[in-house]
């Protein structure tokens, strides 16, 4: 009924994982986890609260629905409130805020806007109604973006006229080197996002690590594989050295997965992106080439004029560059909740203001 | 079922020819009278019913009444596990069952797309009735409405019905006490999973059956252990996180569970996996969470598990003072602490 390894075992290897922390610790470190996966699986097993004070960790901004940019959202409504659209997203998109609306309130004004696990699914929702414009918000990192591409790759290959996607493909390393380059940073060891990493491999991390005399640790999301990764950057920090270790090879290889490379190769280009509450950063995005155009629902669908406003209060620009923690926020927990959210960051279930909300509120 | 006789009534239209329910069925002439004679009192046969007046009249055994109504409009109407019927009779059992009250009489009202199979109308009504014998309570009223094709989706049953406590029993959400034991009758998240698999909406197929049951038999043998049962409740929409959530407010009590113990169907476990969604938040039908002072705690324990609906009943957790707001906090197998708030809207799924 659960896991192999009993409550006993587990409590007893992670209280081993700390004791080996505490005994090699001279100083306090500021080490931010990328993916907000990893933060939330810092909250739910509790292990956040359980490393030693030194350790301060930092909230990265991987959490590609709380990235994708404002404009990208407002974009969405506008699109999935035309009639005859179908509109599909993965669930957490879906009550992102956007300046005025979100794409909920657009399904209950009687657009239809539909939950998918897949583009594959938004692909068979386009075969079946010919008559309608299927569009798939395509979000996320380098880990959706293999699957993303091959939806165009077969929508041309069936000749399917009507399915599009609105594209949003952030990548991991052009958002560390902006993290590094900001004047207020306070990173000083990373540890990379395991399943970005099971997909690129760890080439493009080499260079970040010389610049910035930064050391990262490729980490996966279980307990103990959060607290591998925590020591190994710490052991590099108290050593100085910066290396990119792999301290999740059961499902990375150095030079990651070269099928799913080739195919985002074959779809995507490198673009400048906006992150929300962030800003724009350069070559950070990918878009579809010129091959593949014509399933750019930016283009398909004019929607260029959009004016754009943040709620005034939300600080999750801030939280999200790890300059500020979501309990900083005054409307965290009050104004701000997951029923209410002002900001993507309390809306993701990757989401870092989110986490601390669910698993975290004292 | 309405207060017609039909005693000298024959039938102009046989019922066989009608394979779909039309709009006629909910006139109140003759077609109406036609599938209550056929369908409704075949099935429910019970001589208060039999009466056939606009109302029933009960016999009470007791001063303390208990009262409860829901809704049903479960999408499909038959899944893995059970059906609509099934559901409507005992989420009604179940809610009354909660008081320490016996279940007795429960009242049906149906609402009925037009176009429906009749042939599915007389299964449900056939798994209503079965599950109305196997909870030991009788259908004693009923109405039927017919409304236009795509006015409702297939068909929807809203039922009601009464108990009566006959022991000194006080059992609600406010009595959940500093030390009292937590006790959570089998696996989690089974119904939700089932339906939501059912719906062809997770994209595999499962096994997975729904736990949709009447509890008041599983309920008696654990009060017959624990006298002194201070809360049940059944884990429905929201799942058992929401419902511990709703009494450690009720009660102004912090209720910790030990994440180890929580019994989870290893097919639930997986789903919950690859969809994002976490058992704690799953919709249960056929499962009651107990809080009982802890002297009485494993005589429960006991009671539950030689019951067929409680075999993988477990311990889950402790209901402890109020730190400063009241909350439900879970120890994670690895140690930590965190906290398990209540389900915040419809569950989404995770994306990477």
């Amino acid at each position: 009924m659960n896991t192999s390894v009993n409550q006993q075992d587990s409590a007893a290897l992670i209280q081993k994982g700390l004791n080996a922390l505490s005994s090699i610790l001279t100083r306090s470190w500021a080490i931010m986890e990328i993916c907000g996966g990893q933060t939330h699986a810092f909250m739910e097993t509790g292990l956040s609260d359980m490393l030693p004070g030194e350790i301060e960790l930092i909230h990265g901004p991987g959490c590609p629905v709380c990235v994708t940019s404002l404009e990208l959202v407002d974009k969405a409504v506008a699109i999935a409130s035309r009639k005859n659209v179908i509109f599909t997203s993965y669930g957490d998109m879906l009550r992102v805020p956007g300046s005025e609306s979100d794409l909920f309130s657009v399904r209950a004004r009687g657009g239809d806007v539909r939950v998918v696990y897949s583009p594959m699914e938004a692909l068979n929702i386009a075969h079946k109604n010919p008559d309608k414009e299927v569009v798939f918000f395509g979000i996320g990192f380098e880990t959706t973006a293999p699957s993303n591409a091959i939806s165009v790759v077969k929508a041309k290959e069936r000749g399917l006229q009507n399915y599009s996607m609105l594209v949003s493909h952030v990548r991991v390393p052009p958002a560390m080197h902006a993290i590094l380059s900001a004047k207020n940073n306070r990173v000083q060891g990373f540890l990379a996002a395991g399943h970005v990493c099971a997909i690129m491999g760890m080439d493009e991390y080499h260079p970040i690590a010389q610049k910035y005399r930064v050391p990262i640790t490729v980490t996966g999301f279980e307990p103990f594989d959060l607290l591998r990764g925590i020591l190994e950057t710490v052991r590099m920090l108290e050593s100085g050295s910066a290396q990119v270790v792999n301290a999740y090879e059961r499902a990375v290889a150095p030079h990651g997965n070269k099928q799913a490379q080739n195919i985002i190769e074959k779809v995507f280009i490198e673009c400048d992106r906006q992150w929300r509450g962030i800003g724009m950063i350069p070559n950070s995005g990918w878009k579809l080439n010129n091959n593949y155009a014509q399933f750019d629902a930016e283009l398909k669908f004019d929607v260029g004029n959009i004016t754009t406003h943040e709620s005034e209060i939300c600080i999750s620009g801030q939280i999200l560059q790890g300059l500020k923690k979501p309990d900083q926020c005054p409307a965290f927990g009050t104004l701000c909740t997951p029923q209410n959210p002002l900001g993507a960051t309390m809306v993701s279930s990757e989401g870092a203001c989110a986490a601390y909300y669910r698993y975290g509120r004292k | 079922m309405d207060s017609i006789s039909f005693e000298n009534f024959t039938c102009p239209i046989p019922i066989s020819k009608n394979d779909k329910v039309v709009i006629g069925h909910g006139s109140g002439g003759t077609l109406s009278h036609n599938l209550i004679k056929t369908v409704f009192y075949q099935h429910f046969d019970n001589p208060i019913l039999a009466e056939g007046n606009d109302f029933a009249e009960l016999p009470a055994s007791s001063k303390r009444v208990v009262t409860a109504t829901d809704g049903h409009v479960v999408d499909p109407i038959f899944f893995p596990g059970g059906d609509i019927g099934r559901l409507a009779i005992a989420g009604t059992v179940n809610d009354i069952s909660m008081s320490g009250a016996i279940p007795r009489y429960v009242t049906v009202s149906f609402i009925i797309e037009e176009g429906f199979s009749m042939q599915e109308l007389m299964q449900i009504a056939h798994s209503m009735q079965e599950c109305a014998r196997e909870a030991g309570v009788q259908i004693v009223a009923g109405d039927t409405k017919v409304v236009e094709k795509g006015k409702a989706d297939k068909v929807f049953i809203a039922t009601a019905g009464i108990g009566f406590i006959e022991k000194d029993f006080l059992i609600n959400g406010r009595q959940a006490k500093d030390g009292d034991v937590v006790i959570l009758s089998g696996t989690m998240g089974d119904h939700g999973i089932a339906v939501l698999a059912a719906r062809n909406e997770l994209g595999f197929t499962t096994k997975l059956e729904s736990d949709v049951a009447p509890m008041n038999d599983l309920i008696q043998s654990a009060l017959e252990a624990a006298p002194n049962m201070h809360v049940m409740r059944d884990p429905t929409r929201g799942g058992v996180a929401t419902t511990l959530n709703e009494i450690a407010l009720q009660s102004h009590v912090n209720i910790v569970l030990e994440e180890e113990l929580l019994p989870v169907n290893r097919q639930v476990r997986a789903a919950c996996d690859i969809l994002g969604f976490d058992p704690l938040y799953v919709a249960n039908e056929g499962k009651v969470i107990f809080i009982s002072p802890e002297n009485e705690s494993q005589g429960v324990l006991k009671a539950l598990q030689a019951h067929k609906y409680g075999k993988n009943a477990a311990i889950i957790g402790r209901v402890e003072k109020p730190t400063n707001t009241p909350m439900v906090l879970m120890r994670t197998k690895i140690g930590g602490t965190r906290i398990v708030d209540m389900l915040s809207g419809a569950m989404l799924p995770r994306i990477c």
